[in-house]
C-alpha cells in the first residue's frame, strides 16, 4: 500500500520535473508549466475518482487509488511550488502577476475537476445498457451509476 | 543525479502526505463517526509543506542550501508532499454537497495559510542562517 504510494509519488515527482526542466519560469514570468501541472493532475483526478467512485458494479483494484490518485497525481500536482511561486511574485512587487498567477490556478484547477468529473459521469452514463459506447476510459460501468461512498 | 535526488525525495513525500493525512482527519471525524466535514487533513498536510520549502528557499538566499537539497527536498519532497489534485477534489466535493461556504472557505484559507507559512519559513531562515 505505502509502496503503491511512494512508486506512484516517485513518477509524478519526476514527471513533474521533466515538465518543469522543458518549459523554466524566469524570475518575475508567470509560472505556466506550474499551472498547467496543478491543473491537468486536478482533470485527471475527476476522472479517476468518478471511475473508482461510481463506475457502477465493477470493483476497481484495490491498488488504483493509491497509486494513481495518492501517489502518480499527488506527486505530480504540488501546492508548495504553487504558494512559494506566488509568493516570490509578491515579493518581487509583480504584484498583478502574482494575483493572475494565484487567482488563474485556483479557477483552472477548481474547473479542470469539475468539467472531468462531469464529463466522466455522462461518459459512464452513455455507456450503460443504451446505445453506443461513450468515450470515458475506466471501468465498465453497470446499468445506472451507483454512488458509492468515497 | 538530479532526477535521482527529485525521485527520492517525491517517493518519501507522497507516502508521509498519505500518513499525515489520514493521522489528521481521523481525529476530526464527526461525533458519529462520520467522515469529517472539512478536508483538515490535505489542508495540514499543503500547510506542512509550504512551510518547508518556504525555509528552504530562505536558506537558500542566505547560501545554506545546496542546489542537490533543494532538489531533494523541494522539488522532491514538498512537491509529492503537497497536492493540488486532491485539493481541487475535495473542494469539489463539498461544493457538490451543498456546502458552498465551505468549499469556499477551503481554498481561500489554504491559499493564505500556505502563503503565510511560505513567508514564515523563509524569514525563520533567513533569520537563523543568513
Amino acid at each position: 500500500m505505502l509502496a503503491a504510494v511512494a512508486a506512484g509519488g516517485a513518477a509524478g515527482g519526476a514527471a513533474r520535473y521533466g515538465i518543469s526542466l522543458l518549459w523554466p519560469a524566469g524570475p518575475g514570468a508567470f509560472p505556466w508549466a506550474t499551472l498547467w501541472i496543478n491543473a491537468s493532475g486536478s482533470a485527471l483526478i475527476g476522472v479517476l475518482m468518478v471511475c473508482i467512485g461510481e463506475g457502477g458494479r465493477t470493483t476497481p483494484h484495490p491498488l488504483l487509488r493509491p497509486f494513481v490518485g495518492v501517489g502518480v497525481l499527488g506527486g505530480f500536482t504540488t501546492f508548495s511550488t504553487y504558494a512559494v511561486d506566488f509568493s516570490r511574485l509578491l515579493d518581487a512587487g509583480e504584484t498583478g502577476t502574482a494575483l493572475a498567477y494565484g487567482g488563474l490556478t485556483v479557477v483552472a484547477a477548481l474547473g479542470a475537476v469539475w468539467a472531468a468529473a462531469s464529463a466522466t459521469r455522462l461518459a459512464l452514463r452513455g455507456r450503460g445498457p443504451g446505445p453506443g459506447p461513450g468515450p470515458g476510459p475506466g471501468p465498465r460501468p453497470g446499468p445506472g451509476s451507483g454512488r458509492a461512498p468515497r | 543525479m538530479n532526477w535521482l535526488l527529485v525521485v527520492a525525495g517525491a517517493a518519501v513525500g507522497a507516502p508521509l502526505r498519505y500518513l499525515l493525512d489520514r493521522a489528521v482527519q481521523t481525529r476530526t471525524v464527526g461525533p458519529d463517526g462520520s467522515d469529517a466535514l472539512f478536508p483538515w487533513g490535505t489542508f495540514v498536510v499543503n500547510a506542512t509543506a509550504c512551510l518547508v520549502l518556504g525555509s528552504l528557499a530562505g536558506a537558500a538566499l542566505a547560501g545554506a542550501a545546496s542546489s542537490r537539497l533543494q532538489l531533494l527536498l523541494g522539488a522532491g519532497l514538498c512537491g509529492a508532499l503537497s497536492t493540488y489534485s486532491t485539493f481541487s477534489y475535495e473542494t469539489l466535493r463539498l461544493a457538490e454537497r451543498g456546502r458552498g461556504f465551505l468549499a469556499a472557505a477551503n481554498v481561500v484559507m489554504s491559499v493564505l495559510v500556505g502563503l503565510g507559512a511560505v513567508h514564515l519559513g523563509s524569514q525563520v531562515a533567513r533569520q537563523l542562517l543568513g
